[in-house]
């Protein structure tokens, strides 16, 4: 499926413009972010392990597991990575099932900076994106120009999608203006030459963040600063995606949407490897956005194994039989 | 394409259900000494599941004695003994949980997500934690050597049939009284599959005896001169008729009934979650929850804001099929009650109130009655007052604290009441002057074992569950 790059309204623009002076200083992003509404974490975590018993069987669920199969982001973030390594997942994501080719193509191949020249040549004319991780991933813990250039590299070399990580050391310090201002920046270098411009997912590292009010918080101070996608976190961490905090910045990019008209995507990322996981999120989605966001323009999965679960369970609703390991592809 | 929940049906073919059932009297299955039955229908399909023995006065006499009989031994049992029983009754009650949810839900009503985990869960837990209690009731706080009442006549409603169940017989036989148990007239099923847990677990003939019938059945039991404790749960109403009837005899009685509790919503809520709270408390089981939260009472400030959430989330709820697992409203309970509740709701829009329902397809056959909201609902609107038992929300605003505990408080009854607020101090002080038996904050509809249950006013007297439950069946 195609990707597209949001094009926001006249209307759209203006209401987000009205909304500049919560970031006028550091006190009025402060007492606009302590105001949203709190979280209850026993209610959150309630609803999102209610959300998880659906039941998806037959239709529902083949449909469900090729919308995740194209929502994927086919992660390699290895010191070790080579470009043999991710040409081969690059050849992954193009034909995720080397027996059955109706299988969907993934969204896009997260690598790092480096490595985005050969994984777009190894995907060019897919249409797959290719998505690199830049600012210093994964602590984020380096002088802002640094981060710049990280970003600026990325995109010269191609990239279609950058994913940056916010000081969590300026959040957890109350600095959220600083944040701000950084993923402003940011935004700013993931424009080309050409005007045109990388999409943004700010990721957050919400196991670092800890609070469901945190959560919220970040989630709404990076939607003001222009993120296109928020992501839970790097994958490099203790806790990573969890499915209330995924549900809670569904709610926040909902709410969101409904104050400014802009339309924000969702990425979860890391630990979730099972297709009943992955359907869980999908659900928590349907549920939460509803159709509009039902696509990879507007929710990925940040994930390295996950495609291969997906795989087989695909291959079992085709032929009622489990295959295992050896009929879907290592990389 | 839309992702679309292709429907997922729980099998029935785990429960076993016969054509025919008798009732059970000292250890037995027999018919009524009249021959008398009638039918139990599921209330999604309106088709007849079984037949079941209408109960006669005679009928009643004879489970009095066979309680009364059994009574002697049981009450002498250490309570060690006695909590093995329920211990292996709580334990088969898990074992065949499945069979029992589904059983639940086709006799109720109730979306088989609720039945099973919720009501399978609870009722499992009921009977542990009396069990834990049956050799402790020395330390409970009633005195050393505290004594059973005799035989307890209890009389049970169809909104939760087997968790009421457990709520009356697990802290009767814990504390060494024997029991006759009338389930509802049109939710009897379940009290019979127990009846047959009771067998297979070994318990004593005559500890437990179940009498199915209608509501002349329930009169006669608590009429009856050898019951020495009356326990009901159900209708203002009815209770009304109990406490007359036991008026002026020694039995001891403890009365759970109606309830029209208020959910409070201050402005600095957990938004998102204040809304699945509403949303748990009052549709819920279909609203047929006597402590329901079915009056919302909004602050001002915050009104439009909550009621647009509130009515994008009732969108998402699926009416349909109980046996389906992504079902999260099931049928109304009986037909009779789908038009107490079409006549509230026509009251509450006759009177000014205005309503709303999402758009959703009801089935064709079967009892159904979609989630329903009143906005503009004041006080003095009969849909404020009286308690509906269905899934209809009245929206009712106010501006302070103090008007909002007014507003809670301006009613018959008093059994729950919910506060959401981020503010720990003003949970604490409205805790203090609500009238109602149980008060959540930020959180509605839970219930445990160790929690102690009951009303104020209208809404009945004595508790059931917790340490505080034990009282009701002790001669203390």
């Amino acid at each position: 499926m195609p990707i597209t790059v949001p094009a926001y309204g006249k209307e759209a623009a203006g209401r987000l413009a009205s909304m500049a002076d919560v970031t006028a200083d550091d006190g009025a992003l402060r007492r606009f972010l302590h105001g949203l509404p709190g979280v209850d974490a026993v209610g959150l975590q309630a609803r999102a392990a209610t959300l998880g018993t659906r039941s998806i069987k037959t239709t529902a669920k083949a449909y469900a597991i090729d919308l995740a199969i194209s929502m994927i982001d086919l992660t390699t973030l290895e010191g070790a990575d080579t470009p043999g390594k991710v040409r081969a997942l690059c050849a992954k994501g193009v034909h995720p099932d080397p027996t059955d080719r109706t299988a969907p193509k993934v969204a896009a191949i997260c690598v790092y900076p480096d490595m985005v020249a050969t994984a777009k040549e190894a995907l060019a004319g897919s249409g797959i994106h290719v998505a690199s991780v830049a600012t210093a991933f994964p602590a984020g813990r380096a002088a802002l120009p640094v981060k710049l250039a990280d970003t600026r590299d990325a995109v010269a070399a191609g990239a279609d999608e950058i994913d940056m990580v916010i000081d969590r050391g300026a959040f957890l310090s109350g600095r959220y203006l600083a944040v701000f201002e950084e993923i402003k920046q940011v935004k700013e270098a993931c424009v080309r030459p050409d005007g045109s411009a990388a999409h943004l997912k700010v990721i957050f590292e919400t196991g670092e963040l800890e609070t469901y009010d945190n959560v919220r918080r970040v989630s709404w101070l990076a939607m003001l600063a222009g993120a296109d996608f928020i992501k839970t976190s790097t994958g490099k961490v203790a806790v990573n995606a969890t499915p209330p905090v995924t549900l809670l910045m569904l709610e926040a990019v909902r709410d969101f949407h409904a104050a400014t008209g802009v339309q924000v995507g969702v990425k979860p990322a890391g630990g979730i490897r099972t297709t009943k996981d992955a359907i869980k999120y999908l659900v928590m989605v349907n549920e939460t956005l509803g159709e509009p966001w039902l696509t990879a323009d507007w929710f990925r999965f940040g994930a390295s194994s996950l495609l291969n679960d997906l795989l087989m369970q695909r291959q079992k609703l085709g032929t009622g039989r489990y295959s295992g390991p050896d009929y879907v592809t290592v990389d | 394409m839309t992702f679309d929940y292709a429907p997922a049906p729980e099998s029935r073919a785990v429960v076993d259900i016969a054509p025919s059932y008798g009732l059970f009297v000292d250890g037995e299955f027999a018919p009524a000494s009249d021959g008398k039955v009638f039918k139990t229908v599921s209330p999604s399909s309106e088709e007849v599941l079984s037949e079941v023995a209408q109960a006669s006065g005679d009928d009643v006499d004879r489970a009095v004695k066979a309680a009364r009989k059994a009574f002697e031994k049981w009450s002498a049992l250490p309570g060690a003994e006695r909590a093995k029983y329920l211990f292996r009754i709580a334990r088969i009650i898990q074992e065949r949980s499945r069979e029992l949810a589904v059983l639940e839900s086709l006799d109720n009503g109730k979306p088989i997500r609720e039945s099973r985990d919720a009501d399978l869960p609870l009722v499992a837990a009921h009977f542990f934690y009396y069990a834990g209690w049956a050799d402790k009731l020395d330390h409970a706080g009633y005195g050393p050597n505290p004594r059973p009442l005799g035989v307890a006549g209890q009389v049970i409603p169809w909104n939760f049939p087997l968790l009421m169940l457990a709520w009356k017989i697990a802290p009767a036989l814990a504390t060494g009284n024997t029991v006759v148990l009338k389930p509802a007239e049109t939710t009897p099923l379940s009290a019979l599959f127990f009846a047959d847990i009771c067998r297979q677990a070994g318990l004593p003939k005559g500890v437990v005896n179940i009498l199915t019938g209608d509501g002349s059945t329930g009169a006669a039991l608590v009429a009856h001169p050898d019951v020495n404790k009356v326990a009901f749960t159900g209708s203002t109403e009815v209770g009304k008729a109990i406490a007359r009837t036991v008026a002026g005899t020694d039995k001891k009685v403890t009365l759970e009934l109606g309830g029209k509790a208020a959910n409070i919503v201050f402005d600095d809520a957990p938004i998102d979650q204040a809304v699945e709270g509403i949303v748990n408390g009052i549709f819920f089981n279909q609203g047929h929850v006597c402590c329901a939260g079915s009056r919302l009472l909004v602050q001002e400030s915050v009104q439009d804001e909550l009621l647009d959430a509130l009515k994008r989330r009732m969108q998402t709820l699926r009416v349909g099929d109980p046996l389906d697992k992504n079902t999260d409203i099931g049928a109304i309970n009986s037909a009779e009650q789908l038009a107490r509740i079409t006549a509230l709701a026509d009251a509450g829009e006759a009177e000014g109130a205005e309503r709303w329902a999402p758009a959703c397809e009801l089935p064709t056959a079967g009892y159904w009655f979609a989630p329903t909201l009143f906005t503009g609902v004041t006080q003095a609107h009969r849909i404020a007052r009286e308690e509906i038992f269905g899934p209809v929300l009245s929206v009712l605003t106010f501006r302070t604290p103090e008007e909002a505990v007014a507003k809670a408080n301006n009613t018959p009854y008093g059994l729950s009441a919910g506060i959401w607020t981020e503010k720990g101090s003003r949970i604490l002080w409205m805790a203090n002057k609500l009238r109602a038996g149980v008060i959540w904050s930020n959180t509605f509809n839970k219930f445990d074992p160790a929690s102690p249950f009951g009303g104020y006013k209208e809404s009945g007297y004595g508790r059931e569950g917790g340490r505080h439950g034990l009282e009701a069946y002790l001669n203390v």
